[in-house]
């Protein structure tokens, strides 16, 4: 009960001292202050960060996968790249066999110059897919039809294109029906895509032209060029039984012996994510390391003023002895007042931190637009701020404590 | 004769300062009764000082007993001294050592802050003390707010608010004008009326003389204790200062003077001014 009420006289007496020397409190909590401020605006901005980067990939492919063929490191010499292309056998019987995926498509990416009467656009990015792609990919066509499997077996000279497209090769409104010339072939075209929902993480910004055609079109116009797969989950929490049902069935196929390593690479999204979070981790850490030395700036602050307040009120002390504190109750009020001051200049950085994640979520078009301080933010800064409090205050605090009444009195 | 409330038997303090050793007090016995009035006189380096922090559990001394109502205070630890401090003593400091920032009332309740004694009643025994020193009215003044005397009368008020055995003062008029300073011993003779045993530590014959009991010490030993209407260096002191106050009052009154020349009647200096 004694306690209790002198440890809130304690704290009253400690703010009665920290008001009394604004700008003294002030500047001694500095350090503390820029370092709160800066350990929650940080925290603050990778978790605006990952809720972005998140709402990315649940956008843009919590259902994907992907996988490729791969030449492991020992196999160089050996193996060719050629001879570990994925196939459209392969990428069948995946479709065919793993239970946790849907659909399946094939790619194969190749950039040509494509023209419409007299205009001329050179590289643009063509992509052989089969017709499931519309359904991974999520995006369907606003004009026309979408490809079909007729367009695909038949290797029709057909092709989609997005409106950038049509912009730069100066395309009708409506451009279903007209012909373009690609690699000295007539194309059809069955139908106007749906611009690409554009994401900052995924090569955004501004979009490019695009044709989408038929995989085996592609793959006559170029029958060696790289082959790669891409899959949907049935739901995005399977990721690992259909990484693993993949892996099976490829390295069945492949007749690999168990000792023998992978000859593709599968990548599903969670492993995109889990990089990220490896990399918020590290970062944290880096910031966690630049506050830690700014708390021990701010904690030798501390220690340094509650010393000066020690000499300058050794009178006091030997006041407060001479009526009958003991050397406990002494060291427990420096103490109090070291962490008052600490927790004080921890409320301040705290509100600073806020403050600067206001404007961090201000900046129009950033990522930090979801910038949120957590609470286990807050609550961990003020218990560093306490932490720092006790630890640096009690070398003045015992130092108080220890004084001789006599002497303290005599003090000047 | 009952028991003494302070009990004192060849006390040692001794200094060591380097190579050199200082005897500040060198076997003092004492003993002090419920109810005195006391003065402890004596020059500078004396060993009044060292004597009056070990009476009032500030320090230990070297060898030698000091029993305050039966407890052995000089054998005590840190904690139970400042316990001693805080129930037995009242401190009287000659620079009354209060609490700029606080009112009056928050420093005279300051001794109760380290007590779980009066838990409830703090504040009303902290008006109730600043009563008994006459500054029911001045509760809510800070320090620079009050004169000098009231200043000396809040730290009676808080020596005197856990109802200590002893209220020990230390030169408690040092800082005082005469005025003040009869106004301060004017309180400790009232105090000393309600039953509250007093100690004076002074170097001024004349703050002495309101005592019942002078113990003087030179070169740490007591070399004289009477009573004060006994003390021969107190009764010489007294009578010499009566002499010159009468030689003043008949020198410095212009009206005698002038009643003097009017008259001519040379009558013996001060002889007919005190009546």
């Amino acid at each position: 009960m004694i306690v209790i009420r002198l440890f809130i006289q304690t704290v009253f007496l400690a703010l009665g001292q920290i008001w009394s020397n604004k700008v003294r409190a002030m500047l001694t909590t500095l350090g503390i202050i820029i370092g709160v401020a800066a350990v929650l605006s940080v925290v603050a901005g990778l978790t605006g960060l990952r809720g972005f980067v998140l709402k990315e990939f649940e956008t843009f492919g919590a259902r994907k996968v992907w996988a490729w063929g791969y030449v492991p490191e020992d196999l160089r010499t050996s193996v060719s790249w050629s001879d570990v292309k994925l196939s459209p056998y392969e990428i069948r019987l995946v479709k065919d066999n793993a239970p946790s995926i849907d659909r399946v498509t094939a790619m194969m990416g190749n950039r040509y110059d494509v023209s419409y009467g007299k205009r001329l656009q050179r590289g643009v990015e063509t992509t052989g897919v089969w017709p499931d792609w519309h359904e991974i990919e999520g995006r369907t066509v606003i004009r026309g039809r979408e490809l079909s499997r007729f367009d695909d077996e038949e290797s029709r000279q057909v092709c989609l294109i997005n409106e950038k497209a049509i912009e730069e090769l100066n395309l009708p409104e409506d451009p279903t029906g007209e012909y373009l010339l690609v690699k000295g072939r007539r194309f059809l075209v069955i139908g106007v895509l749906e611009t690409k929902q554009q994401s900052a993480m995924f090569g955004g910004g501004d979009s490019q032209s695009e044709l989408i055609i038929p995989f085996n079109t592609q793959r006559q116009l170029n029958p060696y060029r790289w082959i790669n797969m891409m899959a949907q989950l049935t739901t995005p929490d399977v990721a690992d039984d259909a990484r693993a049902e993949m892996r099976f069935i490829l390295r069945k196929h492949r007749g690999l012996d168990p000792e023998d390593e992978d000859t593709f690479r599968i990548e599903v999204l969670q492993n995109a994510i889990d990089q990220f979070n490896g990399l918020a981790a590290g970062i944290t850490a880096v910031a966690g390391a630049v506050v830690s030395i700014a708390l021990l700036v701010g904690g030798i602050g501390i220690m340094n003023i509650m010393l000066v307040s020690v000499s300058e009120r050794t009178r006091e002390i030997g006041l407060r002895k001479a009526v009958g504190a003991r050397p406990g109750v002494v060291l427990m009020q420096f103490l109090v007042e070291a962490v008052t001051l600490c927790v004080a200049g921890g409320v301040v950085g705290v509100t600073l931190g806020f403050g600067i994640t206001e404007i961090l979520k201000a900046i129009p078009n950033s990522p930090m637009s979801e910038a949120v301080v957590p609470d286990w933010a807050v609550y961990l800064s003020f218990g560093f701020c306490g932490l720092v409090g006790v630890v640096f205050g009690m070398f003045p605090a015992i130092k108080a404590a220890r004084l001789n009444p006599i002497d303290a009195l005599r003090h000047d | 004769m009952s028991q003494p409330l302070i009990a004192i038997r060849d006390l040692k303090k001794i200094y060591k300062m380097g190579a050199e050793t200082v005897r500040a007090l060198d076997g003092v016995d004492l003993d002090i009764f419920e109810n005195e009035f006391v003065a402890i006189m004596g020059a500078s380096g004396s060993g009044k000082s060292t004597l009056m922090n070990i009476l009032g559990g500030l320090d230990q001394p070297t060898s030698g007993g000091y029993t305050l109502r039966g407890k052995p205070v000089g054998r005590m630890g840190a904690s139970a001294l400042a316990r001693v401090r805080n129930r037995e003593i009242g401190f009287v400091f000659q620079t009354f050592e209060l609490l700029p920032r606080a009112s009056s009332l928050k420093n005279v309740m300051l001794p109760m802050l380290y007590s779980s004694r009066h838990l409830f009643s703090a504040r009303r025994r902290a008006k109730h003390a600043l009563e008994r020193v006459g500054l029911a009215d001045r509760s809510g003044h800070r320090p620079n707010q009050l004169s000098g005397g009231q200043r000396q009368r809040v730290a009676v008020a808080r020596a005197l608010v856990n109802d200590p055995s002893i209220l020990l003062a230390d030169e408690p008029t040092g800082n005082l004008d005469t005025k003040t300073t009869d106004e301060i011993i004017g309180l400790f003779r009232k105090l000393h009326e309600e039953g509250q045993t007093i100690i004076i530590v002074t170097h001024e014959e004349d703050v002495a003389g309101y005592g019942d009991r002078i113990v003087r010490l030179r070169d740490g030993r007591v070399i004289s204790d009477f009573p004060t209407s006994e003390d021969p260096v107190h009764q010489a002191w007294a009578r010499r200062a009566e002499e010159v106050a009468r030689s003043r009052v008949s020198k410095r009154d212009p009206v005698a003077m002038v009643e003097e020349a009017a008259t001519g009647a040379a009558s013996p200096s001060g002889a007919e001014v005190e009546p």
